[in-house]
């Protein structure tokens, strides 16, 4: 075919791609019974393809892999402690504190003893309170934008989170509710709050309730957080803090 | 400085200094030539339908590379010790987190179901994947051949006014040479990954895709640094990751351009996601002012339900770890009331023979990979020849299956037999791709596209002696006397076998002949009882 010569490299590629499957694939065994229902346009009795093959899922994977998976607990208790667990597992460290006063006084204590000289936040309700009488100066990550290098300089960033994953102490973070791209990153550490009720079971509940939560129109980033960066380039041997934050401090509010 | 190129149109030329190269065989100026990365339609259409290639009579440089480097590679004893070390906290921390799996294998089945009914259905959730990211302020640009993908980025640099490129992970950057044709454009480019900026300085492409400098010591990355950077030496990897991370947060900062990869499009929402552990992808895409990743096609997913069974397999399998350290997902620029983030997102779609593949129904599950490397740490051939070695983008089992379909079966066809047929890369695939099959597979392939005469007259000559038992059996005894001699005189063909193995004594007697005389009694394992 000519492709039209306005957009060629689409229309080819697409056509490429439409001509390319026009030979049905072989449904792998382990598929076949468990997830693969009759492709639109096949013949159900014999099961072969009568059109292009356009197999479609009876179960989708999530559903499929779900019972599989790590486990993410049944009960808040147990996501509680299964979310401690794999954070201390990964070198996060975890603080739990009764009152919003009281996570104030702990980032109070951390600010003093490492010495921070200035501190990134954003505006949230549970990060602006943290920041009353702390012994050091704070930039503000703002939405009218702001200098990345002085973001560059701050000793630590104070973020809000979307939620907190039991299954893999994994901590969403977004664009829209996290100040940003930058401030859950680019400080030597992060100091993330949030509170109990944050938590969930696994990945999938995770990726439900941020979708949820912004009604479709996603934030334009969204990072799953799992400890503190880390590398193992050199001889495979684990170093943390090899670009983003060397250290994560998660406050548990409740 | 994807020097490994013998690409005509790419001169080699690098604005860092080249490190010394002790490991780099495959790299010299002998491999022009060797890898044509451009796509091949006729190759590929050749691979599938008309037998009518003949084998060149000498072997194509690319295979006398590979059994040149794979026998320096093999007698490095000390180097593949090293490298078996380095993967040993692997196996460790990949079980360890495997038995956190209720059942690792049902997951591999939901896992493959995810990637297979993508694949299969690319015509549909390719177009939708666009819709979505273009829907959400993105721009996509698709690219047949990496000439074209390499001309896309180029014009994008030139329309954002780039002075400084900052790039993340991206081996379909690698695939598509991209460093070398921005540093001939004038593009001063650097890579953040801490592997891949050591490989940088070294002036060597990945060893590994996953881990591109595991063959590299600690002392060999402390003088790289004191001579690059000059930085005082140092034994501890931890003190040399931090003068990576101080050299490079201001070029972060400075950076109006970042390039980072993908490893799914989700087309449901539009969205790319990006993994890795470092944050240095992260900053990549939060502080330019403009954002370029590049993709293959065969990066669709459906959902966005499935990352939740992708994004931890892929690390178990890849890493040995429960989740990457951050798994970020970006549907295109900076949103009104967010407080940074690019102000353009452009992605990149790559084609590159990847459509070849997909035309394959027999292989067209090699495009399920997520790129894990699962299957190089496993692999016996990998361990023992190198990454090097093998002279591709992807190296040990995956690459030896998709290599031939992106540079042509002709010449890569050798990669096929760089294999034990193990089937371990097969058990370690998280998402089931028949890896070693295909091995088996592209060798009938080439057979009938482009036969091996010498080959097929040995195999002639069998049948011809196998079929006429008085022929067989005077072989066999001519071949029984013959025997201490080619022990002997070693001739050529004998030489390369007998360098590493012992010829054993041959019988007296043919086992046809043993068999008669012994009768069948013995043969079937019971005592003669007399007849009554």
């Amino acid at each position: 075919m000519t492709p039209p010569a306005g957009d060629s490299a689409r229309e080819v590629i697409l056509a490429r791609v439409r001509e390319a499957l026009r030979a049905p694939a072989e449904v792998p065994h382990a598929l076949l019974h468990a997830a693969v229902g009759q492709p639109p346009g096949t013949d159900a009795s014999r099961g072969s393809p009568v059109t292009a093959a356009t197999p479609t899922l009876t179960i989708l994977p999530e559903e499929a892999a779900r019972p599989w998976l790590p486990d993410g607990g049944d009960t808040p208790e147990a996501r509680l402690h299964l979310l401690v667990e794999n954070l201390g597992k990964l070198r996060a460290v975890v603080q739990r504190v009764p009152t919003l006063d009281a996570a104030t006084e702990y980032v109070f204590a951390l600010a003093r003893e490492r010495d921070w000289q200035r501190v990134a936040w954003h505006r949230h309700p549970l990060v602006e309170p943290l920041l009353a009488g702390i012994p050091c100066g704070a930039h503000e990550v703002g939405t009218e934008g702001f200098d990345k290098s002085a973001l560059e300089a701050c000793d630590a960033g104070l973020t809000a989170c979307e939620c907190l994953v039991a299954q893999t102490g994994s901590i969403l973070v977004s664009s829209r509710t996290c100040g940003g791209r930058a401030l859950s990153i680019l400080p030597h550490v992060h100091v993330v709050v949030a509170t109990v009720d944050q938590v969930v079971g696994t990945l999938a509940d995770a990726l439900h309730a941020a979708r949820d939560r912004h009604d479709g129109r996603l934030p334009s980033m969204l990072s799953f957080i799992t400890g503190p960066s880390r590398t193992g380039d050199i001889e495979r041997i684990l170093v943390l803090g090899a670009h983003g934050p060397k250290e994560l401090f998660v406050v548990l509010v409740g | 400085m994807q020097i490994k190129a013998g690409d005509d149109r790419l001169p080699i030329r690098c604005t860092l200094p080249r490190g010394g190269n002790p490991r780099g065989p495959g790299l010299d100026a002998t491999d022009a030539g060797a890898d044509t990365d451009r796509f091949r339609p006729t190759a590929m259409i050749t691979v599938m339908t008309a037998p009518t290639v003949t084998a060149s009579a000498a072997p194509p440089p690319a295979k006398k590379r590979f059994l040149r480097d794979a026998a320096a590679h093999v007698k490095d004893t000390d180097h593949r010790a090293f490298v078996r070390r380095a993967l040993g906290g692997y196996y460790a921390s990949r079980d360890a987190q495997k038995s956190r799996y209720r059942d690792w294998e049902h997951a591999r089945d939901a896992a493959s179901l995810a990637k297979w009914s993508a694949v299969n259905r690319l015509d549909e959730l390719l177009p939708r994947f666009v819709e979505q990211f273009e829907a959400n302020g993105g721009r996509v640009h698709w690219a047949r051949d990496a000439e074209e993908a390499r001309g896309i980025v180029l014009g994008l640099l030139r329309d954002a006014k780039a002075k400084a490129v900052i790039k993340s992970k991206c081996m379909t950057s690698e695939e598509i040479h991209l460093n070398a044709a921005l540093e001939q454009s004038g593009y001063g480019v650097v890579e953040s990954d801490l592997g891949e900026f050591i490989q940088q300085l070294r002036g060597e492409p990945p060893y590994h895709f996953v881990f591109p400098c595991m063959h590299v010591r600690r002392d060999e990355i402390s003088d790289l640094f004191g001579k690059h950077l000059g930085t005082p030496p140092t034994d501890s990897p931890e003190e040399l990751t931090m003068i990576a991370r101080r050299h490079m947060r201001r070029l972060y900062v400075d950076a109006d351009v970042g390039i980072t990869g993908a490893n799914f499009l989700v087309a449901e929402t539009g969205q790319i996601s990006i993994t890795e552990n470092e944050g240095n992808a992260r900053l990549t895409a939060a502080l330019p002012r403009v954002h370029i990743a590049i993709s293959g096609i065969e990066k669709v997913v459906e959902r966005l339900d499935d990352l939740a069974v992708l994004l931890p397999m892929l690390a178990t399998a890849g890493a040995g770890q429960p989740m990457t350290c951050y798994n970020t997902l970006y549907s295109g620029p900076r949103r009104p009331g967010e407080a940074d983030g690019p102000e353009e997102m452009h992605l990149v779609l790559l084609d590159n023979a990847r459509t070849a593949i997909l035309a394959d129904p027999e292989q067209r599950d090699s495009l399920q990979c997520i790129r894990c490397g699962a299957c190089l740490n496993v692999c016996p051939i990998f361990k023992n020849v190198g990454g090097f070695t093998y002279g591709t983008t992807y190296q040990g089992p995956i690459g030896s299956v998709i290599t031939p379909h992106l540079r042509g079966l002709a010449d890569w066809n050798h990669l096929s037999s760089a294999s034990s047929l193990c089937g371990a890369c097969t058990d370690a695939c998280p998402v089931r791709i028949d890896i070693h099959h295909h091995l088996l597979h592209n060798r009938r392939n080439a057979a009938r596209t482009a036969p091996n005469r010498w080959e097929r007259l040995g195999h002639r000559m069998f049948v011809a002696v196998a079929r006429r038992p008085w022929l067989f059996a005077t072989g066999g005894a001519v071949f029984r006397r013959l025997l201490p001699l080619v022990k002997a005189v070693r001739p050529p063909l004998v030489r390369d076998w007998l360098a590493t193995r012992d010829l054993p004594a041959a019988p007296g007697r043919s086992f046809r002949d043993q068999w008669r005389r012994r009768g069948p009694a013995v043969a079937t394992g019971r005592a003669v009882e007399p007849r009554p």
